[in-house]
């Protein structure tokens, strides 16, 4: 990368990543870079390793071989919460919220990784501004939200702990068409402040729609690559994972 | 008052500060519970250390003993600590992942060998230095306790229930595996009481007196005789109990026990290093028993290896009676055990005392197994 210098360094490199559950592998080699702004997708069927992806990058899962590397440092093999306090913050698939601690505990709880602990409140501020739903309910118990707004709430809590990068693991999942859009809405909202986005969604033509950079996942490799546009004007790929 | 109102009065008296140990004792199980969902059988020997340490630092003779061996282990302890995070973990992880656990079982074993070996010299020297007998505050005694059996408990956690984890054994073997460490817990104990004392039991000094201004004289009001230290017990322990209530709810490091009591994974995605919290709630719990336990050594006064036996029992119906995990219902359940008790032993004879507890842990089984305060699962805090 020093040779063009006019090309920054990607902010998240994997390189190679094989993951198994025991002697069975999810991932068979998987590399795939990340650049400045970008909302980048991985696309793919159920079970071609999109989820373990993401959670071998957040330290949840172990790599057996294999490189990550997050704004030019190696997190390879780092334990979980030590890769979240650098800022790579995982929405996990399913909202994943603390259904029984208050809507503003929930938002609070993941700030603690923070150094500018001055701009919480106005952060804090500024969620409740973008989810009016939840300052409204910030002291009900977080289980007593509906679908979409625990998933507003998963993604407040993301933004609340400053992401460096955002990986987002199915967001649209089980949720109603209408609040699908909601959310989509509201990922290009974030990716137009500049954060780079992770996505991985079985949504393909939503994912398609937003995304700079696409990568297609199947059965632990990637088969294809190629921005949103070259992607969607691939009859094959279309087919087979568009459904 | 007539004389059946001012016995009753009397046993509610008594009830209440014997409830106060119970639940302080059950809020250990609870909290252990709550956040991995495993029943820690080593705590009643937690509790029954509590008591010792205690004793032993209230008698002079025996003070000196106790402060020669904390020292000396204070000593050790943090060059061994250092060791083991700075040299013996990153070059066990450089060797083949097989041989990992093997290789650290036998450096492990020798250290501790080697460690012992240290160990008894400096204890020597100590107990040299140290005048022949001391008398130790009875509230520095209680510090003793609790910070005892908080070590004690953190202890068990590195060994009886992270290995386990680490590779992800049934909560069935982390359960039985907490027999085991109290098992050798009451054995050590066993052979310390022999030592110190030449026999398996030793006693409390009467009226203790926690705090120089506390009376220690028996309060009457009319029929009624209330010892200070029943109040002093029920002070201390509601005192512990509403502080614990404040840390879970307000602070930072409750509101990350909630979490990983909620979902491990979420939490160590949320940045919350799981382990580190795990430390904290063994270190909680297990100063909760050691406070316990020396609470009831002030009003029982006898101490043997084995009172945590029947204590025991006693917590477990109470955290099954209010809820398993449930911190508030551990509490509440501590209480009604208590009164069940005294009243079993006010109207019907002190030898069904623990007869009655198991009919009631039985009961509560068959007729509400979630307990009062009980929730579903994923509401457990």
């Amino acid at each position: 990368m020093k040779s063009k210098p006019e090309t920054s360094h990607p902010i998240l490199e994997v390189t190679n990543l094989q993951t198994s559950y025991g002697s069975i592998r999810a991932l068979n080699g998987i590399s795939f870079r990340i650049m400045h702004g970008q909302v980048v997708s991985l696309i793919g069927a159920n079970g071609a390793g999109k989820s373990t992806t993401l959670n071998t990058i957040s330290g949840i899962l172990k790599a057996d071989t294999g490189q990550i590397v997050f704004f030019e440092e190696d997190i390879t093999g780092l334990s979980a919460h030590h890769i979240t306090r650098r800022h790579l913050i995982q929405v996990p698939e399913g909202r994943q919220i603390i259904a029984n601690m208050s809507v503003l505990e929930n938002l609070m709880i993941g700030a603690h990784i923070r150094l500018d602990k001055a701009k919480v409140q106005t952060d804090l501020e500024g969620i409740f501004e973008r989810f009016p739903r939840l300052q409204e309910r910030r002291k009900q118990k977080a289980g007593s939200l509906s679908g979409g707004e625990q998933q507003m709430l998963a993604v407040g809590r993301a933004l609340m702990m400053r992401p460096r990068l955002l990986m987002l693991d199915e967001p649209s999942m089980g949720l109603a068409p209408l609040l699908v859009n909601e959310v989509f809405a509201l990922i290009a909202e974030i990716k137009s402040q500049g954060i780079p986005i992770l996505l991985v969604e079985q949504n393909a033509r939503k994912a398609l729609q937003i995304a700079d950079y696409v990568y297609v996942l199947d059965r632990g490799q990637i088969v294809n690559e190629g921005s949103a546009q070259e992607i969607q004007q691939d009859t094959d790929i279309l087919s087979a994972y568009l459904g | 008052m007539d004389l059946l109102t001012s016995t009753t009065v009397q046993q509610i008296i008594n009830a209440v500060s014997v409830g106060a140990i119970y639940a302080l004792f059950a809020l250990g199980y609870a909290l252990v519970f709550s956040i991995l969902g495993v029943l820690n059988l080593a705590h009643s020997a937690i509790f029954m250390w509590g008591a010792f340490i205690g004793m032993l630092a209230l008698d002079p003779e025996k003070a000196p003993i106790l402060i020669a061996f904390s020292i000396a282990a204070l000593l050790l302890s943090i060059p061994s600590i250092l060791l083991e995070k700075r040299i013996v973990q990153p070059q066990l992880l450089r060797l083949p992942h097989q041989s990992q656990r093997f290789v650290g079982l036998i450096v492990r074993v020798v250290a501790l060998y080697l460690l012992w070996q240290i160990g008894r010299p400096i204890y020597g020297i100590l107990i040299g230095i140290l005048p022949e007998t001391m008398i130790i505050p009875a509230i520095i005694a209680f510090v003793f306790s609790v910070l005892g059996g908080g070590i004690l408990s953190v202890i068990l956690e590195f060994t009886a229930f992270r290995p386990l984890r680490a590779r992800n054994a049934a909560r069935l073997a982390q359960l039985v595996s907490s027999i085991g460490a109290a098992l050798v817990l009451v054995n050590v104990a066993q052979i310390a009481f022999d030592w110190l004392y030449n026999r398996t039991e030793g006693y409390y000094p009467r009226d203790v007196q926690l705090l120089p201004f506390i009376p220690t004289e028996t309060w009457i009001i009319g029929d009624l005789r209330i010892t200070p230290i029943r109040v002093v017990i029920l002070v201390i322990a509601l005192g512990l109990m509403v502080a614990l209530q404040y840390m879970v709810t307000k602070t930072q490091i409750g509101q990350q026990m909630r979490a990983v009591a909620f979902n491990q994974r979420i939490s160590s995605l949320l940045g919350i290093d799981v382990s580190r919290v795990y430390i904290v709630t063994f270190f909680l719990a297990g100063a909760f028993g050691g406070a316990a336990g020396m609470l009831f050594g002030m009003v029982f006064l006898n101490v043997t290896p084995f009172i945590g036996e029947s204590i025991a029992l006693v917590g477990l119906t109470a955290i099954v009676l209010g809820g398993l995990g449930s911190i508030n219902g551990a509490v509440l359940g501590g209480f009604i055990v208590a009164f069940i008790q005294t009243a079993s032993v006010t109207f019907g004879g002190s030898s069904y005392r623990n007869a009655i507890v198991f009919i009631l842990l039985f009961l509560v089984l068959l007729l509400r197994p979630q307990g009062i305060l009980g929730q579903a699962e994923e509401n457990r805090a």
